[in-house]
């Protein structure tokens, strides 16, 4: 690890070894592009089988969708911050822009969560229709990357809470930072080819 | 890539103002303006797109590093990936038996 060391790089690019990790995530990423696009592929195709149940204008609810986009795309200017004052090495400034990310992220998984509450009640479950499997599959899907960078962003606060800005703390963060704006990237097309999509139809 | 020493995250503010403003322009035609569902699609499709970009270059810094070039044709190809199976799958199940 102590090899390649640059002392002129960000903290999280100083060695040989964290450069190597960015990279993999990267190549980790276009993999979860290719894994979406299939996703919204089944959705392309299966958009209109409605059969006899709940239609895109039925049960979309788009002021709840635009609080939902809001807080999301917020979240990924507040992780976009947070690099910055890691960047500055500013510790505290990190962990606090850090919080507020997830505080987002949260208020947006709870928004959907209810969202999926609601579609249930008006009687639009997964088994309903094509349309709504599809439908499902791909916003949990994303859903579930985002309870899963909550979880993960967790453990790697607590990290440098514990030790402080180093090499390694860093670079951690810095990938986390790369998940994250990344579902903001999935989420500016599930809100446009699925929602306003659904609601021109 | 630079250790950032500036006092504001000038360019994240930008990326994040201009992301809003790209959603709402987005649900404004989709939801308000009287166009033709094809049209609409091109507009909010394109609008999409420019806001993925601005994700990608101003908050993750794609091309910065050692690794940038790597890392743009890293996605440039699964970005090809993705519009193969998006377009492919749609265009066969949607002009094949189905349609007949």
């Amino acid at each position: 690890m102590s090899a390649n060391v640059n002392t002129s790089l960000p903290l999280e690019y100083q060695t040989e070894q964290s450069r190597m990790n960015i990279l993999g995530f990267w190549i980790f990423l276009g993999a979860e592009i290719v894994l979406f696009a299939t996703l919204f592929s089944v959705y392309g195709v299966l958009y209109k089988n409605y059969a006899g149940g709940p239609t895109h204008q039925d049960i979309f609810m788009m002021k709840e969708v635009m609080i939902q986009t809001v807080l999301l795309l917020t979240s990924s200017f507040t992780m976009g911050v947070a690099i910055w004052e890691m960047r500055r090495n500013n510790k505290k400034g990190l962990i606090g822009w850090f919080i507020l990310t997830l505080l987002l992220g949260a208020g947006f998984l709870f928004m959907e969560i209810n969202e999926f509450i609601h579609y249930v009640h008006e009687g639009a479950t997964m088994q309903t229709s094509a349309f709504l499997s599809s439908l499902f599959v791909l916003l949990g899907t994303h859903g579930a990357h985002v309870t899963f960078g909550i979880f993960w962003a967790t453990m790697v606060i607590i990290q440098i809470a514990k030790r402080g800005l180093t090499p390694v703390t860093a670079r951690k963060t810095f990938i986390i930072g790369l998940y994250w704006h990344f579902l903001d990237v999935v989420w500016i097309f599930i809100f446009t080819f699925v929602y306003l999509k659904g609601m021109v139809l | 890539m630079e250790k950032s020493t500036e006092r504001f995250p000038l360019a994240h503010v930008f990326g994040f103002v201009m992301s809003l403003v790209l959603t709402f322009v987005a649900a404004w035609v989709a939801l308000e303006m009287n166009l033709s569902f094809t049209i609409v699609m091109w507009i909010i499709g394109t609008l999409a797109v420019i806001q993925a970009g601005l994700q990608l270059f101003m908050f993750m810094h794609m091309t910065e590093g050692e690794d940038g070039k790597v890392n743009i044709i890293n996605i440039a190809f699964m970005v090809f990936c993705a519009i193969v199976i998006v377009v492919g799958s749609i265009w066969v199940l949607t002009s094949g038996h189905a349609a007949h």
